[in-house]
């Protein structure tokens, strides 16, 4: 939505260019902004950090003294793991089952709105035909629609039409998220293929080629770190969703770690032995996903977004 | 402690079934367009727009139609009842705490969000260990809102006298000051800015990244004719960095405005929107599927709508001024 179409990179430490910051920076005395920062750095981290600590503490250390305590006199433990993931007792998390269904829902949520997405954004950028515009405009503005618009008439529609049950009620799933993804895809897509360079495309078609080939052939390859930051965001937006999750699939088959988190913060919200483990083990999987691709997420936030 | 693949195995299965249909799909959809690629643009491009232009239609346009026609409906959508959802949102106790929360939201933590972002990427702009700073920041966006939930539950946590020691840091921070520890959540009113403080805690990072990027794109000769010129620190900041940086601060605020009106998962993990926390988007969800009545749930939605509207409006001006510009 923020339509930054020339996103610039992100510079890093070692940028040799000055900035006004750089310069505030300078001239403010170091110490005082060392320690805001310093402040404000620990605020955003320590969190965290204590919800890993009390992870692998033993189940009466934690409900008895702070994780803090971890420190004084350290105790070390996996059993919470064990107990929150494959625990057969019905309070314990099962999360391994919940983590399986986290990933079949997310694996083709993300696959079907990169495809249908980069489709509609080459026909936008690179096909002549009357409304071309509007078509644009219209798919634009529909991020604006909250998908609270779309929950209650889409979910009678799959009841009342396909009424799937069990582990089929995945491909409902699915649906919404595409549907739900389509308009900020399509419109990330189309910037960056908009820029691409039109003569590369020109000479393709001298050379006879259908769009057809053109779009595999040519622009696939180029727009692979558009399709990798839209790619991170879309894996991100669905494996962290709660509500589309809430909606559309039920049973534990098929509702993924969030929803299940959510129960056991609801149910069990004193068994911090299984909150703490559990919640790391929903946040494993896009902390690696996000550590590892930082350079391609921040880039998609750069070239701007409103979901859902 | 065994676990059972057996009963993964339809899962997987199901998985399977979606890659193939996936490729099946794709493959097809080219395969004819190489077909048609001779003629004229239109029918390719209808070609590359019908999957896209499908599903929005099944799954997005027509229902927000479905719903807007429902919020002039009855709780079971068989009874015109007019505007009666609408003066329900605004005439009931409940609903206009609701509505109440929703504001002091979208007020608090654009604000402080973006503030917090952008103290921090001007403090930590060239410094030594910037990219490791900036990721301690960010890393919250990874974290699910259901996570985030929970960590900051983990915070809030409180012990009576009797449980014995405090295990949230908030409480204890409060007992090492010599205070009364605190049910922080149960407390109506003020829970409100407790759950506020998360998604501020998850959005400030991504302030600071816009915010950043903007920050190292203000041109060098800019900041020199400044510094030549004498400015202050001070004068540095609000004459030359903030004003520089504008269209980036004002995506950011409008971003995360839109991100805070629909906020749904802190609010249904941390509380349920029970003590008084609700926000818009928990009342829809609770109004269609606890309560089960669509037209109130319809009218909760489409008044989210209405709220995150006027953007629409201003970014299609912006786009239609850019292509302007490019011709």
């Amino acid at each position: 939505m923020t339509a930054h179409a020339e996103a610039p990179a992100i510079p890093t430490a070692t940028t040799p260019q000055r900035t006004a910051a750089g310069r505030v920076r300078k001239r403010l005395t170091s110490r005082w902004a060392s320690a805001a920062s310093l402040i404000i750095a620990l605020l955003w981290t320590v969190p965290t950090f204590g919800l890993f600590i009390s992870s692998i503490r033993p189940e009466d250390e934690i409900k008895s003294n702070g994780w803090w305590n971890f420190f004084a006199k350290p105790q070390f433990t996996l059993d919470n793991y064990q107990e929150v993931l494959f625990g057969t007792s019905s309070s314990s998390g099962r999360l391994a089952g919940f983590f399986i269904n986290s990933l079949v829902i997310t694996i083709p949520s993300v696959l079907f709105p990169l495809a249908f997405c980069a489709l509609a954004a080459y026909a936008l950028a690179w096909t002549k035909f009357r409304g071309r515009d509007w078509v644009y405009i219209g798919i634009f503005a529909l991020q604006i629609v909250p998908l609270q618009m779309a929950l209650v008439p889409l979910l009678q529609f799959f009841s009342s039409t396909f009424d799937l049950e069990g582990t089929a009620s995945f491909a409902q799933v699915w649906f919404a998220h595409t549907a739900f993804a389509i308009p900020l895809g399509t419109f990330l897509l189309h910037n960056f293929m908009a820029e691409l360079p039109g003569d590369v495309i020109e000479a393709a078609r001298v050379d006879g080629a259908g769009h057809a080939r053109i779009f595999r052939q040519v622009v696939l390859p180029l727009i692979v770190p558009a399709l990798a930051s839209f790619g991170i965001f879309q894996f991100l937006w669905v494996w962290n969703d709660l509500l589309v999750a809430l909606v559309f699939s039920s049973g534990s088959d098929v509702r993924p770690l969030t929803v299940r988190l959510a129960e056991l913060a609801g149910t069990r919200g004193n068994e911090w032995q299984r909150l703490t483990s559990g919640a790391f083990v929903s946040i494993v999987i896009p902390l690696i996903v996000f550590l590892s691709l930082q350079r391609f997420f921040v880039r998609g936030l750069l070239a701007g977004s409103v979901k859902g | 402690m065994s676990f059972d693949w057996e009963a993964e195995a339809p899962k997987m299965t199901m998985l399977l079934y979606g890659i193939v249909a996936f490729l099946a799909i794709i493959g097809v959809l080219l395969l004819v367009l190489d077909r048609v690629s001779g003629r004229k643009d239109r029918w390719v491009a209808l070609g590359f727009l019908a999957p896209a232009v499908i599903m929005l239609t099944i799954g997005l346009i027509i229902p927000a139609i479905r719903t807007l026609a429902f919020s002039f409906m009855n709780g079971d959508s068989t009874q015109f009842v007019g505007l009666q959802n609408y003066l329900w949102m605004f005439a009931q106790e409940e609903s206009r705490i609701v509505l109440r929360n929703t504001l002091l939201w979208v007020l608090l933590v654009p604000s402080v969000a973006t503030t917090v972002g952008l103290v921090y990427a001007v403090l930590v702009d060239r410094a030594r260990f910037e990219s490791v700073a900036k990721a301690l920041i960010f890393m919250p966006m990874a974290i699910s809102f259901v996570g985030a939930g929970i960590i900051w539950k983990f915070i809030y946590a409180y012990r009576s006298a009797e449980q014995g020691e405090q295990i949230g840091l908030l409480n204890q921070i409060v007992v090492w000051l010599g205070g009364t520890p605190q049910n922080w959540l149960l407390e109506e009113g003020p829970n409100t800015f407790f759950l506020i403080a998360v998604l501020i805690w998850i959005q400030a990072g991504f302030a600071m990244v816009v915010l950043s990027a903007a920050i190292k794109a203000i041109p060098a000769e800019i900041t020199e004719a400044a510094r030549i010129d004498g400015v202050t620190p001070w004068q540095m900041f609000w004459r030359v960095t903030v004003p520089s940086i504008r269209p980036a601060l004002l995506v950011v605020l409008v971003t995360i405005s839109i991100a805070t009106l629909k906020v749904f998962d802190i609010v249904r993990t941390m509380t349920a929107g029970n003590f008084k926390t609700s926000v818009i988007a928990n009342e829809m969800y609770s109004q269609a599927f606890v309560a089960g009545d669509n037209g109130r749930s319809s009218a909760l939605a489409v008044f989210l709508f209405i709220l995150v509207m006027p953007i629409v409006f201003y970014q299609i001006r912006q786009i239609r001024r850019r292509r302007q510009e490019a011709m």
